[in-house]
């Protein structure tokens, strides 16, 4: 296991089709509640606090080896907004193709055979990192990165956002990442005990709510 | 001055396609990049209009913003709606068919899933910068396409999509007295910074513009085929 490999799974120029997707800072910014770094640094930190806790844990979780079609259907249970369901999928499908030429594998040949239209993002994610050969709390890092990073790079593009401060944002959040990942670890080991309902259902309401009306703007930059 | 037709001797010395990467099967996949405005959209639809009758075409639009450019390709119905899809590139059109072409492989792929026997799949990027190419991963080959109102210089300062697209496509003939733009230097710049690779003047406004870039699509289909027969 090298930390290398945590690094080329947290890139953000890793090609999974990230870029085009805000993590609905989009919609935020439109509606004029994220403008600056500060009100990107709470809008992250609510993300990160929420779904971003849940996509650890699931990453997390497949990272285990625990049954990939099982956190899926946790995952759905877990993501209320029909379109948030479907971007996740979307993105799921994505990495997958990315990581089964970066890392090989038999276990994501077997989960994309089985949900072609795609799993949920932070699992695919959790398998690369297994793949990879990272551990569970790796997994759980690299997804606690990507609920902040994407926002971030959105908002970096959308208001014109110093990229310094924009970054030192992310840093001041490493904090909070990492103890989002601890946790993220900390449910995933109890899955062999508890089954999914180990792990966390936190959830947005605000961004379930916005997601849906951005999927529905005529015209916008972002997919999500 | 022969603007709007191939010259006849460039089918010799357009280049052997190359072997394709990976030994990809499918159908012919076909970049169409280029400044905003230049004539890309313009082009898929002719394309299609003139070759819907012989091949199963799809397309995949990348629009910056809206879903214009597949709109206006539905509106002109040039293609059955589920031959043609819009993928978004948040914000960044290039990054979409070079470095993370993620959403458009998966367009495509779910194109080919839903049409099944297709031959062709255009695939239209966002108006970009003169330094926008396409990656190997999603296509086979590339059309670069400039106009002559976007300003006569644009051959001589050249940048990646002038002088290493498969085609380059110099449109809008047309307008050429009226933005005083000198055509003959245009080629003349576009072959010297283009060595031995093709170019071609169009005017999609007259009936058969499209000729040339229909002729040199159909060219690459039939080297397809020969590579794999
Ligand atoms: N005069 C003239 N206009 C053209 C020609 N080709 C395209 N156009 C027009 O140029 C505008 C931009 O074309 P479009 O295909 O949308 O450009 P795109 O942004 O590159 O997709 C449209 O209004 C077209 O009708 C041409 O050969 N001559
Ligand atoms: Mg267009």
């Amino acid at each position: 296991m090298s930390s290398v490999s945590l690094l080329i799974l947290g890139d953000g120029r890793f090609p999974s089709g990230g870029h085009a997707h805000s993590g609905g800072a989009e919609a935020a910014i439109a509606a004029g509640r994220v403008h600056d770094t500060a009100t990107l640094e709470d809008f992250c930190r609510g993300r990160l606090a929420t779904t971003g806790l849940v996509a650890a844990s699931l990453a997390a979780a497949a990272a285990t080896g625990y049954d990939p079609l099982l956190l899926d259907a946790a995952a759905d249970a877990r993501t209320p907004s029909p379109a948030l369901r479907r971007v996740a999928r979307k993105l799921g499908r994505q990495l997958m193709r990315a990581v089964r030429t970066t890392w090989p594998d038999p276990e994501l040949d077997r989960l994309a055979a089985a949900l072609p239209a795609g799993a949920h993002q932070p699992i695919v994610m959790g398998l690369a990192a297994r793949a990879a050969g990272l551990t569970p709390h790796d997994a759980a890092r690299a997804a606690a990165y990507d609920s902040v990073s994407g926002p971030v790079t959105a908002a970096i593009r959308l208001l014109g956002l110093d990229p310094f401060e924009a970054t030192a944002v992310t840093a001041r959040l490493t904090g909070d990442m990492e103890n989002v990942a601890g946790e993220a670890a900390g449910h995933a080991a109890r899955l062999p005990a508890d089954g999914v309902d180990a792990l966390p259902a936190a959830s947005a309401p605000l961004l379930d709510i916005t997601a849906e009306q951005h999927a529905a703007w005529p015209v916008r930059l972002f997919a999500s | 001055m022969h603007l709007h037709h191939t010259d006849p001797a460039l089918t010799d010395i357009i280049p052997p396609t190359a072997p394709r990467p990976g030994g990809r099967s499918g159908p012919l996949r076909i970049g169409l990049g280029g400044p905003v405005g230049a004539g890309k959209t313009a082009t898929v639809a002719a394309l299609c209009r003139r070759l819907r009758d012989t091949l199963s075409i799809a397309v995949v639009t990348n629009d910056i913003y809206t879903r214009e450019d597949a709109e206006a390709l539905l509106r002109q119905a040039v293609l059955p709606p589920e031959r043609i899809t819009a993928v978004e590139t948040g914000a960044c059109p290039h990054t979409a068919i070079r470095d993370d072409i993620s959403a458009n492989l998966e367009a495509v792929e779910d194109l080919q899933e839903r049409i099944g026997d297709l031959d062709l799949v255009l695939i239209e990027s966002g108006g970009d910068n003169l330094t926008a190419t396409f990656s190997k991963g999603l296509i086979d080959h590339q059309i670069f396409l400039i106009d002559v109102a976007g300003g006569d210089d644009i051959p001589r300062k050249g940048g990646p999509g002038v002088t290493t697209a498969d085609l380059l496509v110099i449109n809008k003939t047309d307008l050429a007295p009226h933005v005083g733009a000198d055509l003959s230097a245009m080629e003349r710049d576009a072959r010297a910074a283009r060595g031995s690779l093709p170019v071609v003047l169009t005017c999609l406004k007259d009936q058969h513009g499209i000729e040339p870039v229909a002729d040199w699509v159909c060219r690459r289909l039939a080297d397809l085929t020969a590579a794999r027969s």
